[in-house]
């Protein structure tokens, strides 16, 4: 008898379970849409949204520059990791002779791993001064330290999931276009990549994602200004470092501000999510 | 525009591809030997065993760090086990194809791309203010968890689905329960991927920082209780950075990060070759 | 425990499956033993807020608990406003702000209370390799006004630090810093940029003052403890910790601690003012 009960029991049990990140998604939205309200009610959505000026002392809350912050680097940064990532998934999973992949695969996972305030440190210390001596003036913090710091941390991600759809595509594709006379790289052109073109949409949406959340190395090199960024040699601020510097201090409207702040990136992750999901479902 | 031959186009291409190569992999290199080349020797058994004095000098070393980490690894794994595991139970093997399991599985797929800061912000909101948890180890560990359960729940859920269905139905005809049969013969097969799932988690833990420098304050004093507050090594190395002279130091602590990240890796590494040799039908 | 395999062989692999779990084992073990050392039962007051406060505050929760063993002191940053909002609402037991209340605190909170607890002085502040030495206010007002160009790298504190405040009423006379101005989370951070910048200038407290940075005269006023103390240099302010109701118990045990003659002779060893 004890043994269905037991049954029973962890039926339910692991049930609940399950449904916890349900829940889990459901009270984020909840608790980031109630703490925002305030801000929305007395300040209003649209200036919040498309107000240029950030000055809390002064009841100023737009984030439109931030806004603008935050996507500019990130398609900086994938306007330099994505060729490169796509070249080298490229050369890991058909070109490069095995002895050399052998090495440098298990590299570029590894680097997957390495945590967003190593490359933040190495910026502030190697690419801010770098940049500060390039433009001759200021510290360095700027959107272009943040766009390449944010194109190595990508690099990775995007390289390895490229490598792994490359490599899924069957390997009968690959001999029909051999056997037609293509080269080996007309066959990668024009066979191999359009295969894989989903797994590789799914790896950039993956790193637009990373890219746009990434909270600590840009407060370290970005100059955290809530500016446009009209200069790749100015500094600007993200939408996820106005979060992680303000909110220790901000009360009331302030700190309400922030959690709209939250949830636009909120929306603005699922956003490109959906933009991938569809990406990915229609036919190729 | 020239026509290039298919000859030289390949060429051109290889060329590209050898270079993009060979620069990713020679910038990575450069990024990691510098950090482990001006961190490692600052590393000592003093550094890794005082604790950070504050001040601008940074004086001290990394040792209420450390435990702040392994406290917030603890805790987070201890809730985050149980609840990934039984989450990827219950879609594998409970969960029928209805469009509210579809919905369990698209609310896991999308808390994976929510960004860390955005947790911090609802760990905050929740843990650290609603439950008065104030700025502490445990207000950390339950924002880590929900932000880790997604990928826990995919890895073990991938983990359980490999298992054949064979397996089930010889146990299940045994006269076996379902759960006897989760217990006793899915979850050893399935273990090794879920392993692999968890170590990852535990990178993660020690990778993360955005989310912690919002919930545990930052304090850089031995932790004693899971109320209280605490720096992992990954939030010191941002403190370091920013606010002391003490770049070294903060090398230090990344290359200490580097080793850790390092060590995991391989772990996980050697996990899935014994898995494949596993399944591969080797004893 | 034995399974089957896909051929329908028999497979002992107890130990082999044992050794999956060594290293998470392992692992937990070394964090409760970790955690054993530093898991005393001790009472412990959280202070929090300020980073003007932070470094003070270090030095006298380590006299503090050498004097008194039993009790633990834990220093957190975050600003001045995290101190005052994080006493209010009971995230800390002692806030710390380098700035009075504000209105809007002492109405939505009117049971705070405020013990000064030291002196400051605001130091306007640029690289040691700097040509200028004096500036007027106005000149201050003007290039933190105009921002970041040519000629300057401006650096400003995030919103709700109390040094900020401090600057923005006695030196902007409430007028508004350039967006273009890099904005840094501590003293600390300003004074690493500022150290590490040629050509950029911003303020710290007296206490952060130190030979990697140089400290500018206001109208030909040096920043020094002599001048904050005569009133004659004009960016000073106290520097506060906050309670709930009046300090009682282990937090006002601390604050006397603080306020006799060994927490404020810490007070001048580290820079800052003393308030007796």
């Amino acid at each position: 008898m004890p043994r269905y009960f037991v049954d029973r029991l962890s039926r339910h049990t692991v049930s609940i379970f399950g449904i916890a990140a349900f829940l889990i998604l459901v009270l984020i939205a909840l608790f980031i849409l109630k703490d925002s309200l305030p801000a929305l009610k007395e300040v209003g959505l649209i200036d919040i949204l498309f107000g240029a000026k950030w000055y809390p002392s002064h009841g100023s809350f737009g984030i439109l520059t931030m806004l603008a912050g935050s996507v500019v680097t990130t398609l900086l940064a994938l306007a330099i990791a994505v060729p490169l990532a796509l070249g080298c998934a490229i050369f890991l999973a058909e070109v490069a002779p095995p002895r050399v992949r052998s090495i440098t695969r298990p590299a570029v996972e590894l680097l997957v791993g390495i945590p967003s305030v190593v490359y933040g440190l190495v910026g502030m210390i190697v690419l801010c001064p770098f940049i500060a001596r390039l433009s001759g003036t200021g510290s360095g913090s700027s959107v272009l330290a943040a766009a390449i710091v944010l194109a190595i941390m990508v690099l990775p991600t995007i390289t390895s999931i490229s490598e792994d759809n490359l490599r899924a595509v069957p390997v009968h594709y690959k001999e029909g276009a051999f056997a037609l006379g293509a080269t080996h790289w007309q066959t990668i052109y024009h066979v191999l990549l359009p295969a894989a073109r989903r797994g590789i949409t799914a790896a950039v949406i993956l790193g637009t994602g990373r890219a746009i959340g990434e909270t600590m190395a840009m407060i370290m090199v970005i100059g955290n200004s809530p500016i446009f960024p009209t200069s790749i040699f100015g500094p600007a601020r993200t939408l996820t470092g106005n979060i992680a510097v303000e909110i220790a201090s901000a009360t009331g409207i302030h700190e309400s501000a922030l959690f709209v702040t939250g949830l636009v990136l909120f929306i603005l992750i699922m956003l490109i999510n959906g933009i991938g999901l569809i990406a990915y479902r229609r036919r190729v | 525009m020239i026509k290039l031959s298919p000859k030289l186009m390949q060429k051109i291409a290889w060329g590209f591809t050898w270079a993009a190569g060979i620069i990713s992999v020679l910038i990575l290199v450069l990024i990691i030997g510098y950090v482990l080349a001006k961190g490692l020797p600052v590393i000592s058994l003093e550094f890794l065993l005082t604790s950070p004095e504050g001040g601008l000098s940074g004086e001290g070393g990394i040792f209420s760090c450390i435990v702040a980490t392994l406290w917030l690894i603890a805790i987070t794994m201890a809730i985050l086990i149980p609840l990934g595991i039984g989450a990827a139970i219950y879609l594998a093997e409970y969960a029928p194809d209805s469009k509210f399991t579809r919905l369990i599985r698209y609310s896991v797929d999308l808390l994976a791309g929510v960004p860390s800061i955005v947790f911090g912000l609802f760990g905050f909101a929740v843990f650290v203010m609603a439950l008065h948890l104030s700025y502490s180890i445990l207000a950390g560990a339950l924002t880590l968890v929900c932000l880790l359960l997604p990928f826990l729940v995919r890895s073990a859920e991938e983990a359980i689905r490999t298992v054949p269905q064979e397996q089930r139905e010889a146990a299940l005809s045994l006269g076996a329960t379902r759960w006897q049969t989760i217990v006793h013969v899915i979850m050893p097969a399935a273990l090794p991927g879920i392993i692999t799932g968890i170590i990852l988690c535990v990178g993660g833990a020690v990778a993360e920082s955005a989310c912690l420098y919002v919930t545990m304050g930052g304090s850089a004093a031995m932790p004693t209780s899971l109320l209280s507050g605490g720096r992992t090594l990954a939030v010191h190395v941002f403190y370091l950075a920013m606010e002391t002279n003490a770049l070294d130091k903060a090398l230090a602590t990344g290359a200490v990060l580097i080793i850790l990240i390092f060590i995991i890796n391989l772990s996980t590494r050697w996990l899935s070759q014994r898995l494949q040799a596993k399944m591969s039908g080797g004893t | 425990m034995s399974k089957i395999n896909k051929k329908g062989e028999i497979v002992y692999n107890r130990n082999r499956r044992r050794s999956f779990l060594l290293p998470l084992f392992i692992l937990i073990v070394a964090a409760l033993a970790l955690a054993g050392c530093g898991g005393t039962t001790s009472s412990t007051i959280t202070t929090g807020g300020s980073t003007t406060v932070q470094p003070l505050a270090d030095k006298w929760a380590k006299a503090f608990e050498a004097q008194d063993p039993g009790i633990k002191v834990i220093v957190q940053g975050g600003g001045s406003s995290a101190g005052v909002k994080g006493c209010a609402q009971g995230t800390l037991d002692i806030g710390a702000a380098s700035r009075e209340l504000k209105s809007s605190e002492t109405d939505q909170w009117p049971d705070l209370v405020v013990t000064h607890v030291a002196a400051d002085g605001v130091a306007i502040v640029v690289h040691p390799s700097c040509s200028v030495t004096s500036l007027t206010l106005e000149e201050i007002r003007d290039i933190f006004a105009a921002g970041s160009n040519n000629t300057w790298t401006v650096l400003n504190r995030e919103e709700g630090s109390g040094t900020r405040e401090v600057f923005e009423k006695k030196v902007m006379a409430d007028a508004e810093v350039a967006s273009n101005a890099e904005f840094l989370p501590s003293n600390g951070a300003i004074k690493q940029k500022v150290a590490s910048t040629a050509n950029a200038i911003g303020y710290i407290s007296l206490g952060y003052v130190d030979s990697s940075v140089k400290a500018l005269s206001i109208g030909g006023i040096a920043c020094s403890e002599a001048n904050c103390l005569s009133g004659s240099y004009p960016v000073t302010r106290y520097l506060n910790f906050i309670t709930k109701g009046e300090p009682a118990g282990q937090s006002g045990k601390f604050i006397d601690f603080c306020l006799g003659a060994k927490g404020q002779k810490i007070v001048e060893q580290e820079g800052y003012i003393s308030v007796r």
